[in-house]
């Protein structure tokens, strides 16, 4: 049903304001005048989500628009921008998608309105206006971290790190997308030993380096997915995009993708203990890099590392394997096993992929509200339990579903 | 402002730090946008907040097509051609053959102006069709309106399409509400539009919100179509079978004035000036926005060796007949006007006439096995004597 158009209807609403508030004081009426005005240009605006399945449609009340919607960051990003991915995006009835992105570091303060109740949501009850998030990157904690190479074939840790200053990937300008490479490539440059390795820009590499990238599964297009595009990541691509790897290929850092930075530890086999050794060594090393050149990585205790999506807060971290389950897998159990052991799965494409020959990636469900290590920690201990299943099943034994882990430890 | 203050901020990058990297594109805006332009405009912008950034990100997302030049750049309102005229006059120029900063357009709908049209062979001629593109005076456009205008644009043109009588009575269908049957037969009759896929226009931002406040409407006859929201604010089409284009000509003048009659009534007519003729989203549009053409058998003369020969001198051009980057079937062609800006409505679809019958009068030739050689015409002009203009739209 059409709303009455804004400019015909500016009588409508002078009327009304007249008819409700006949006496008093001037500057009540006007006062009153300019909230119902105020509350009626933002309810023309006010998206239709009615066909919309996601964590911004759920929490977006009129309310909370017009509260928010003549609101700016510092840099100039608005509540319509930080939305406009979930309004393109009405979602799917069984994946609930998070429908909103920050454009910078203060797109959590200024929209918290609408991002706590989202971020609440999302995380499973994580309170950001009570709570506070843990950060723990000591990978000597990790224990039963070597997993039985028959079954896992290979381990990984990813996240994400924003660098403080400059905005995020739907809001950047082409200038501060450069400075983001700029200043990580210039850092990325001093790490050495294991960790030593170049820099290749998606502008400038060449065919051979491009198809070496392609076969070792380093290469990131520009994305497709409407959830990223609407949201303005694509902008000027290719420009300041790029990909970093140490030599021996177990360290990889994707640059203006869709965050300022992912950072990926990763190597055939079980040695998840490794790769997350590895994964910390080089992110604190990346992290005094940068600092010595005056930056840091966009954190505060509330949020942990702040990233463009409101899912990768805190953490931002997916620790995962690649495991052979077939027969776990096919026992109607699996599905309530892993939700118990706080994992995920997915097919081995990565997210939205099926199973190939009963090998899946597992991976922890959460990324707010614990720290790296308990987070790794949790991902070991399930796998191992999830592998001892799979050996249980081979000898025609039985197997019991483990009891639910507290989520906020 | 909200965009402004974005931009301000942008304004502590250097012209360097911002200026993009053009080197593999081929568009129009490429070709014309220096550091030097790209430097005076940076730190402008139109009262409604639109800058040269939000005007070449179309252009900067989308390099082109070493065969096919796109334009590259959009506006965002009325004022975004006066504002950013330093980069959009030179590309109006490369576009328009040679238009200049300093002429006129003139704006012709006097359908008793046109001569003949009216007999042009059924035979070939299968279908007419003539469109074009309107825009609501006090809106910004589709790259970079909010929802409240979009439903305001929606309303006002459900108000005067409705006054509608005659001929032109009909019924508006909006994307999100029409039901599976409405939606079945819009399509059979092939009125549907869809969300915008082409990233030529998704980079430009007109995607946003779909469905909301867009739809369409029609005459019962189905011979008369307004498409509201799509890439502009509307696309006005009138068409039938057959090679009658004197009579589509005739509803589409009229049609036209009464819908804008109903807009001046409410002061939202529509964008329009001396110079550029109709404001349209695409600087290709301006003038006339006029596109005028007819689905023509030609499968002798389109294979002849003089046939782009031909429709260039006629100012012609040919798609397939699924339209714009399609191929023709079965020897079918779409001939359509190539110009839009400094000629007018009548002038335009003159040239269609004229040139559509010369056509099928070689064709006829060409089936009797004789030659087109003493028929092929001389280089048409209508306006500025340059250099031919090869690009498509």
């Amino acid at each position: 049903m059409p709303s009455p158009s804004l400019i015909e209807s500016k009588g409508f609403v002078l009327l009304t304001a007249f008819t409700f508030f006949p006496e008093g004081p001037n500057a009540y009426l006007k006062y009153h005048l300019f909230f119902i005005s105020h509350f009626y240009l933002c309810s023309s605006e006010y998206p239709d989500l009615r066909q919309h399945n996601n964590c911004m449609a759920s929490n977006l009340t009129p309310a909370i628009y017009a509260k928010l919607c003549d609101k700016t960051t510092p840099n100039g990003y608005t509540l319509d921008q930080a939305i406009q991915t979930g309004v393109d995006n009405p979602g799917h009835p069984f994946i609930k998608t998070v429908g909103m992105v920050a454009g910078d570091e203060e797109s959590y303060e200024v929209f918290a309105d609408l991002l706590d109740p989202i971020i609440k949501e999302r995380h499973n009850g994580y309170d950001p206006c009570v709570m506070k998030h843990p950060t723990d990157l000591d990978s000597s904690k990790i224990h039963s971290g070597q997993f039985d190479d028959r079954y896992v074939l290979s381990s990984r840790v990813r996240t994400g790190r924003s660098i403080r200053g400059l905005s995020l990937p739907p809001a950047c300008t082409r200038a501060e997308r450069r400075e983001v490479e700029r200043v990580v490539v210039d850092a990325l440059a001093g790490l050495k030993g294991d960790l030593t390795g170049r820099y290749y820009s998606l502008t400038q590499m060449t065919e051979k380096e491009q198809q070496q990238l392609i076969d070792d599964h380093f290469l990131f297009d520009k994305p497709v997915s409407p959830l990223l595009t609407c949201a303005g990541m694509a902008r000027d691509w290719p420009d300041a995009r790029g990909i970093w790897h140490n030599n021996e290929k177990t360290f990889l850092i994707w640059i203006n993708e869709e965050d300022h930075t992912r950072v990926i530890s990763m190597e055939k086999g079980g040695n998840m203990k490794r790769v997350f050794d590895r994964f910390c060594r080089g992110l604190k090393e990346v992290e005094r890099l940068i600092q010595e050149r005056g930056w840091e990585f966009m954190w505060n205790e509330r949020l942990g590392y702040i990233l463009t999506c409101p899912s990768n807060l805190g953490t931002g971290l997916r620790a995962g394997v690649h495991v052979k389950l077939p027969l776990l897998s096919k026992d109607p159990r699996f599905s309530k096993i892993l939700d118990n052991l706080r994992l995920q799965k997915r097919g081995t494409g990565g997210v939205d992929t099926a199973a190939v020959g009963g090998v899946f990636d597992i991976s922890n469900l959460d990324r707010l509200g614990q720290s790296e290590v308990q987070l790794v920690q949790t991902v070991v201990d399930g796998v191992n339990y999830l592998i001892e299943c799979e050996k249980r099943l081979e000898r025609g034994q039985d197997i019991k579903v483990p009891p639910p882990i507290k989520q906020f430890k | 402002m909200t965009k402004n203050c974005h931009n301000d901020y942008k304004m502590k990058f250097t012209t360097d730090e911002e200026f993009p990297d053009l080197s593999l594109h081929n568009n129009h805006m490429a070709k014309v946008l220096t550091k030097e332009i790209y430097e005076k405009l940076r730190s402008k912008s139109t009262p409604s907040g639109f800058t040269v950034d939000d005007v070449i990100q179309t252009g900067v997302d989308n390099p082109g097509h070493p065969f096919i030049m796109t334009v590259g750049c959009v506006a965002g309102d009325e004022e975004s051609y006066e504002v950013f005229k330093e980069l959009l006059d030179p590309v109006i120029s490369d576009r328009h053959g040679g238009y200049k900063p300093t002429d006129k357009h003139k704006t012709d709908l006097n359908f008793e102006n046109l001569k003949g049209g009216d007999d042009l062979d059924p035979n070939y001629v299968l279908s007419s069709r003539v469109r074009t593109g309107r825009s609501i005076k006090g809106f910004t456009l589709p790259p970079h309106n909010s929802r409240g205008e979009r439903r305001a644009i929606q309303n006002l043109s459900i108000e005067a399409l409705s006054s509608l009588e005659g001929e032109f009575k009909g019924k508006y269908y909006p994307l999100d509400g029409m039901t599976d049957a409405e939606q079945e037969q819009l399509i059979a009759d092939h009125f549907l539009f869809d969300k915008p896929v082409s990233p030529l226009l998704t980079c430009a931002g007109m995607a946003r919100d779909w469905p909301d406040a867009r739809g369409i409407w029609h005459n019962d006859n189905k011979t008369f179509l307004v498409w509201v929201n799509e890439e502009d604010h509307l696309r006005v089409i009138s068409m039938q079978k057959g090679g009658n284009m004197k009579e589509v000509f005739k509803r589409f003048c009229v049609g036209l004035q009464k819908i804008e009659e109903i807009f001046k009534k409410h002061n939202h007519g529509f964008m329009w000036n001396e110079h550029l003729g109709y404001i349209l989203t695409c600087p290709s549009n301006l003038g006339t926005g006029l596109r005028g053409g007819v689905h023509v058998k030609l499968p002798k003369l389109s294979t002849h060796a003089k046939f782009e020969e031909i429709l260039t001198r006629l100012r012609l051009q040919k798609r397939g007949t699924g339209g714009v980057d399609t191929a023709s079937v079965g020897g079918v062609f779409d001939i359509s006007n190539a110009d839009r800006l400094g000629s007018s409505e009548v002038e335009q679809v003159q040239l269609v006439v004229d040139g559509v019958k010369l056509m099928v009068e070689m064709e006829k030739k060409l089936e009797k096995g004789e030659s087109i050689d003493g028929m092929i015409p001389a280089q048409k002009f209508v306006c500025d004597p340059q250099e031919e203009d090869k690009s498509i739209c």
